[in-house]
């Protein structure tokens, strides 16, 4: 059956809830609405307005309010309604939500997920298309979560709330509409573990969220010049599974990190210096990163040319075996 | 057609025009309409003594300071009343969720104050077990702690549960984002939650002139729909009281509140402070006149509560507990370095493994 990511992210929320009745999800315009992109879709009529519940519009009080519960005993699901709007939340998830655990020394958990619709290409307007994981990334404490297909975007949600440890999951809101023949629930494999999504041998693309499916499409668009490129979904970020990358690019030796965030910086160095550290005599060029420019993100009209795509990727590809 | 009533009515959330005080300043009783006080004998005594021990434990961690024993310490001298009357007016199932310089309340919930004083040491970043002692974490980010106790309070209201939760918070606090959206969560989903502020008159150096023009901190619960109380947090009677309404009115399922304990730093804001460059030692004087324990001594006297054996006993409570927050910081060791990657992750990425053998590598090499 055709499902779409944004199906798939609403059924896991479901049988999470249903599942477990210490699963709470909480944020803004999450009740009645079902969300902005309806991801909470029918859950407060599910499960009462106790158990979902739309939140006063503020980010640290969300987040702050959900570590409180987590204290309590709840696992809090909450949403941040876009990624331009998760800074206002960034003290309570850097300071608290990381860190208590190690502070308390294990005698406080925090199993709170984050959701945070994010990235471009929807023609919305300005703080509505950002991609902030790097930030989040770099903070000890947390797991950081991006799916890029309806399957995972299932499987891993549902692992995300499971998950003693707090979690930013990370929703590539373009691809909420994007369809995957699936059966749930699904089970796909857990955190730390990347997939393969193609197998080629000329080189290797690294993606994660949004950038799977530009990567698979360009690996398409790739075979007309003859190259035979592997696409790597990431999944997750933090914990990085640096064994599959590191076989895949054993086997290119070209390696080319794609994300649609500024590319200073950004999590694609992290990719890049995994890649050096570890692999660094079978890599036949330098790891190249694919990006948005270094620049704030753009208004709507210009986006698409800010954001990577087949030919910016085709590019470093070209770059990298020419090297 | 008529204009309908505001709800709640505003005027019923307003904060009485002069402080609640029990207590004046010469030790007097004046009761106070609205505010009865349901304590015993041994209350009172009870009272007493955490405020006595509060200021030798205080002075115990300024002492460890001075000698080189603690990184910093922030000193609760003059807000020992505040802080134990509020944290008096719970029962065993509440939480407190306190900041940095909440040591008269962590001994009321009794927590070992040598566990809190080794986040001042740098052994760990927090040492006590929240749970066993419904004490949260010590909060350093201003207000935070504001979020987490509402957010405790919304799951125990969720689970049914009788409890209440007291946040502690300073006047400085007030104008962080945090203590706004805590406060109106709390008020839209009728938390059982005490907002607790002790206003020290300072943020460091900052006077209250400078964070607020409200004509008082409590007039600020009127905008959350929550009431606003007022009193002399240097009357320990007054502060229980104004506590203990608050928290039966959390406890009925009536919503949050918001207390303001008007009372003074009488030390530096932390041992790294020097005050003397923002305030007048006259302005010092005229506070230590209303000194918290001086003033219910002398109540507890005229009232036959107070004997030299019962002196004794406290005193000796106190230099037990000095004693062995000396024993517990003196020279008291950083813990296992490996245990920094212990408790960050319960499932750690497979980094920490390289990491791990790194530090142990490192640590053979010493």
């Amino acid at each position: 059956m055709a499902i779409t990511m944004a199906q798939a992210l609403n059924t896991a929320l479901h049988d999470a809830m249903e599942a477990d009745d210490k699963v709470v999800m909480f944020g803004e315009d999450v009740g009645i609405l079902g969300g902005v992109f309806r991801i909470t879709d029918k859950l407060q009529e599910r499960f009462g307005e106790k158990r979902c519940f739309d939140t006063p519009l503020a980010e640290s009080g969300i987040v702050g309010t959900a570590i409180g519960m987590a204290m309590y005993g709840y696992k809090p699901v909450v949403e941040m309604q876009f990624d331009g709007f998760t800074y206002p939340a960034f003290e309570q998830i850097v300071s608290h939500l990381a860190k208590m655990p190690n502070r308390s020394r294990g005698t406080v958990q925090l199993p709170v997920v984050v959701r945070i619709p994010y990235g471009g290409g929807i023609g919305a307007v300005e703080h509505h298309s950002e991609s902030p994981e790097a930030f989040f990334s770099h903070v000890a404490g947390l797991k950081i979560v991006s799916p890029g297909t309806p399957s995972d975007g299932y499987s891993l949600l549902r692992r995300a709330i499971d998950s003693p440890d707090p979690v930013i999951f990370f929703e590539p809101k373009r691809r909420y509409w994007l369809k995957e023949d699936a059966e749930l629930p699904v089970t796909t494999e857990p955190f730390g573990t990347a997939v393969v999504r193609r197998e080629g041998t000329t080189a290797t693309l690294l993606a994660y969220g949004p950038m799977v499916r530009t990567a698979l499409d360009t690996a398409k668009a790739a075979e007309e010049e003859g190259w035979d490129l592997e696409v790597v979904d990431l999944r997750t970020l933090n914990p990085f599974d640096a064994k599959t990358v590191v076989a895949s690019v054993r086997k290119t030796g070209h390696a080319v990190v794609v994300h649609e965030a500024q590319v200073f910086a950004g999590f694609g160095a992290e990719v890049a210096a995994q890649i050096t550290e570890r692999a660094f005599y079978d890599l036949e060029a330098p790891v190249l990163r694919v990006g948005g420019f270094d620049i704030p993100y753009p208004a709507a009209k210009l986006e698409e040319f800010f954001l990577p795509d087949t030919d910016r990727i085709l590019d470093a590809v070209e770059r990298s075996l020419s090297f | 057609m008529a204009a309908a009533p505001l709800t709640p009515d505003p005027v019923t959330l307003l904060p009485a025009a002069q402080p609640v005080q029990l207590l004046d300043n010469q030790g007097a009783l004046h009761e106070v309409d609205g505010y009865p006080l349901d304590l015993k004998d041994e209350d009172f005594r009870n009272l007493y003594r955490f405020m006595v021990l509060a200021r030798r434990v205080d002075k115990q961690g300024i002492n460890l300071q001075r000698q080189g024993q603690l990184g910093v310490y922030a000193s609760l001298l003059g807000q020992e009343a505040a802080q134990v009357g509020g944290a008096y007016a719970l029962d065993e199932q509440d939480w407190v969720f306190p900041s940095y310089r909440e040591m008269g309340a962590a001994l009321v919930r009794g927590v070992d104050p040598g566990k809190i004083l080794q986040l001042f040491r740098g052994t760990w970043l927090s040492d006590h077990d929240p749970h066993a002692t419904h004490f949260g974490l010590l909060s350093i980010p201003i207000a935070t702690q504001a979020l987490h106790a509402v957010g405790f309070a919304m799951g125990a209201k969720l689970d049914g549960k009788d409890l209440v939760v007291m946040s502690y918070f300073g006047d400085g606090a007030t104008s962080e984002g945090d203590a706004h959206e805590a406060m109106n969560f709390a008020a839209v989903y009728d938390s059982p939650c005490v907002f607790f502020v002790q206003n020290n008159q300072y943020a460091i150096s900052v006077p209250l002139s400078k964070q607020t023009k409200a004509p008082t901190i409590a007039h600020k619960a009127v905008g959350y729909g929550m009431p606003g109380y007022r009193c002399d947090g240097n009357d320990v009677l007054a502060s229980y009281a104004v506590a203990k309404q608050a928290v039966e009115r959390a406890r009925a399922g009536d919503g949050p509140s918001l207390i303001e304990a008007v009372t003074y730093r009488m030390e530096a804001h932390t041992t790294a402070d020097d005050p003397t460059r923002y305030r007048t030692a006259e302005e010092l004087a005229e506070w230590n006149a209303r000194d918290p324990i001086a003033r219910f001594e002398t109540f507890l006297t005229k009232e036959g509560l107070l004997d030299d054996a019962f002196r004794a006993q406290i005193d000796d409570e106190a230099k037990a507990y000095a004693s062995r927050m000396r024993e517990e910081i003196y020279d008291a060791p950083h813990g296992d370095p490996l245990e920094l990657f212990e408790h960050v992750y319960v499932e750690p990425p497979a980094s920490y493994e390289e990491q791990r053998a790194l530090l142990r590598r490192e640590l053979g090499a010493q």
